[in-house]
């Protein structure tokens, strides 16, 4: 894309400190998230996929300035805002908001509908007068599907699909141009799932905003998204357009990951790849590629060398890079070179 | 004769706002060493009916009636004791919590062990040296360390490891697994439904798996329960299921989820919603269930429920238009 990105993340770092001892010193770190740069068009849609403990919810949170940053730069849309004084960003926050994962505890029981929508409204001064407001709120309604009168009834009459509905009419109500959705369906049943998936389809459509959706839920993920970056362990090790991604991985963690996800297909014949053990402890995060304990491919370099992400050639479309040193290899010994992902999927 | 008979079973509980009808009137049977899923979203007493096979529901507030035979003996008619001697022994159950169901002060080779001292009276040392031996057949490395280990000190994927290696200590008949993945991450999934796919060879044991996950069900299951607001409104081979389901209400759920792969074959771009949502159990349902959400109803449906019918061999749906194998189309 030529014009400049909407949200713009260089070289982001979170580290948590563990407190410890008789002093309560800082005895070590959790390398949440450990450098990560990406990039958000406008009216794109990013996910960002990976095993709990990755690291992807510290992303949103970060980008939020949910907490402070302990490195890196965060543009929107040209104004650096890491380092902004919390007055100024105030206005800012405006344009990006989030769904948060589960819908039972990120309403307010205590506050009607109207209140817990009309707060950002009111908080940005976006309405002229009552009247303004009133028309509003039932425009957001309209957006989310719920009846305009439901605006006076309380969180605990909804099911967690008509709560999520109204989390995400929250974070409308600011006229955002990004929302970040940590694991927005994940706590919702099948058939409800789909309803919000299509909804937020729907509206991103209809109103040309941009997504960060954080999810673990691959096949939701693919249906959703236009790009994919997948982290392990605070790094990014992937990002590539879905079709490449999904059609032609190229790192072995995808890899992996890809052909663990049980198929709704019984009996289909599909190359598996189950990875042995655990996620390493981002405390101490090994040292080399930081997947080197779990991957099947794994060779010296890999134990010593820390790869970087950087462009791999795709046949199947531009803009996929990968940190992994097997495509320094001759092709033939490159067990990523082909592209696989129909074999992983068992897709024809 | 088939090792477990489930009959009409009723669970149904007390509450102060009505009674509340979990399960209401499910029927279905496991063969030796067959795998059976059972599968429904939240709510549809999927759960409630693994936890009557076993009697762990708590009466009162529960009611349970019907029948459940296992090895043609009713267990709503045996005493305490003896179902304390089929529990852990002859039937034994996974949680989905492997976080909250190991006993948090008690190290993992004892609660292996426990079981086996308490049902087939082995020594202490001898239940310690089966419980090495369950830990190396559930894949856990180093053993002999971790035996001594806490809980705590295992990641999630072990903790379920364990769960499975305490539920199969005795050699069960038959093994209820209530959501075992739900709470692992995609590749630790992977590793433990493998583990039970290897070790349902190797121990013959039927399974009883219920889940509300899809994928799980097309990968494990031979045979499949679909349940929707206490009752069974579907049951199937798994291909005869998810090639060609009967049930709106299937249909549903089987369109509702996407594809992994969707980008690559270009299927539909959006997602079939089930419109509307589950009904309160606290009220009596005269009609078929479903009614409410589907789109084919008609004043039939809302007034007289289904009886499952069999649509064609071994595939019985609750529903008064789903075609008969046979049957042209209306």
């Amino acid at each position: 894309m030529s014009t400049a990105p909407l949200l713009q993340v260089n070289d982001l770092k979170k580290h948590f400190p563990i407190h410890g001892g008789f002093f309560g010193g800082v005895t070590a770190k959790v390398y949440a998230v450990d450098g990560i740069s990406f990039d958000i068009a406008k009216g794109e849609t990013l996910s960002l996929v990976g095993e709990s403990g990755c690291g992807k919810s510290t992303v949103g949170k970060a980008l939020l300035r949910l907490f402070p940053l302990t490195d890196g730069q965060v543009i929107l849309d040209g104004q650096r805002i890491d380092d902004m004084p919390s007055g100024t960003l105030r206005p800012l926050r405006r344009r990006m908001q989030v769904v948060f994962q589960d819908p039972f505890s990120s309403l307010n029981p205590r506050m009607r509908v109207r209140d817990i929508l009309a707060e950002p409204i009111r908080n940005f001064g976006l309405a002229k007068n009552s009247a303004d407001l009133e028309a509003r709120l039932a425009a957001l309604m309209d957006k989310v599907r719920l009846p305009r009168d439901a605006v006076n009834r309380w969180p605990h009459e909804f099911s967690g699909g008509q709560r999520q509905r109204i989390g995400i009419a929250r974070a409308l109500a600011g006229e955002p141009d990004l929302i970040i959705c940590d694991e927005a369906v994940s706590a919702l049943d099948v058939s409800v799932k789909a309803q919000i998936v299509n909804l937020l389809q729907d509206l991103q459509k209809e109103l040309g905003l941009a997504m960060l959706f954080i999810s673990h839920d691959l096949a939701i993920v693919e249906h959703m998204t236009h790009r994919v970056a997948v982290m392990y362990l605070g790094k990014i090790v992937e990002v590539a357009p879905r079709r490449s991604l999904f059609g032609a991985p190229k790192h072995p963690y995808t890899e992996a990951l890809l052909s663990a996800v049980p198929q709704p297909t019984p009996g289909i014949q599909r190359q598996r790849i189950i990875l042995k053990g655990d996620v390493p402890s981002p405390i101490n995060p090994p040292k080399g590629c930081r997947f080197h304990t779990r991957c099947p491919y794994a060779f010296d370099r890999c134990r010593v060398e820390e790869p970087v992400l950087r462009p791999i050639q795709d046949a199947m479309g531009e803009g996929h890079v990968s940190a992994c040193h097997l495509h320094d290899l001759p092709a033939a010994q490159n067990p990523l070179s082909e592209a696989k992902g129909a074999q992983l999927l068992a897709v024809g | 004769m088939a090792l477990l008979e489930v009959d009409a079973l009723q669970t149904h509980f007390r509450t102060p706002d009505g009674i509340n009808r979990a399960v209401d009137g499910v029927s279905f049977h496991v063969n030796a060493g067959e795998t059976l899923a059972i599968v429904g979203e939240s709510g549809c007493g999927k759960s409630v009916t693994a936890m009557s096979i076993l009697r762990l529901i708590p009466e009162p507030p529960g009611k349970i009636a019907g029948a459940i035979r296992f090895n043609g003996k009713n267990l709503l008619e045996a005493s305490d004791k003896e179902m304390r001697a089929i529990r852990g022994n002859e039937i034994s159950m996974i949680f989905q919590e492997p976080m909250t169901s190991l006993n948090p002060v008690l190290t993992v080779g004892r609660q292996i062990g426990e079981t086996l001292r308490l049902h087939q009276g082995m020594s202490a040392q001898a239940a310690e040296d089966r419980a090495v031996e369950m830990l190396n057949l559930v894949g856990i490395p180093e053993a002999k360390r971790r035996v001594k280990e806490y809980p705590h000190q295992l990641s999630g994927g072990m903790r379920q490891r364990v769960m499975i290696a305490i539920a199969l200590a005795c050699n069960p008949k038959l093994l209820i697994a209530d959501e075992p993945t739900t709470a692992l991450d995609v590749t630790i999934q992977a590793q433990i439904l493998d583990l039970m796919r290897d070790l349902k060879h190797r121990v013959g044991a039927a399974i009883v798996l219920i889940t509300h996950d899809l994928g799980v069900v097309a990968e494990v299951a031979e045979r499949v329960v679909v349940m929707y607001a206490g009752r069974k409104v579907e049951e199937a081979p798994v291909h005869a299921l998810f090639n060609k389901p009967r049930h709106p209400y299937t249909q549903g759920l089987l369109g509702s989820v996407p594809k992994l792969g969707s980008s690559l074959t270009g299927e539909a771009t959006r997602l079939a919603e089930i419109p509307g949502l589950v009904p309160s159990l606290k009220q009596k349902i005269p009609g078929c269930v479903f009614a409410s959400r589907c789109a084919h109803a008609t004043d039939l449906c809302t007034a007289v429920a289904p009886a499952l019918e069999e649509k064609a061999p071994g595939h019985v749906a609750a529903c008064h238009y789903a075609l008969r194998e046979g049957a042209l189309a209306a």
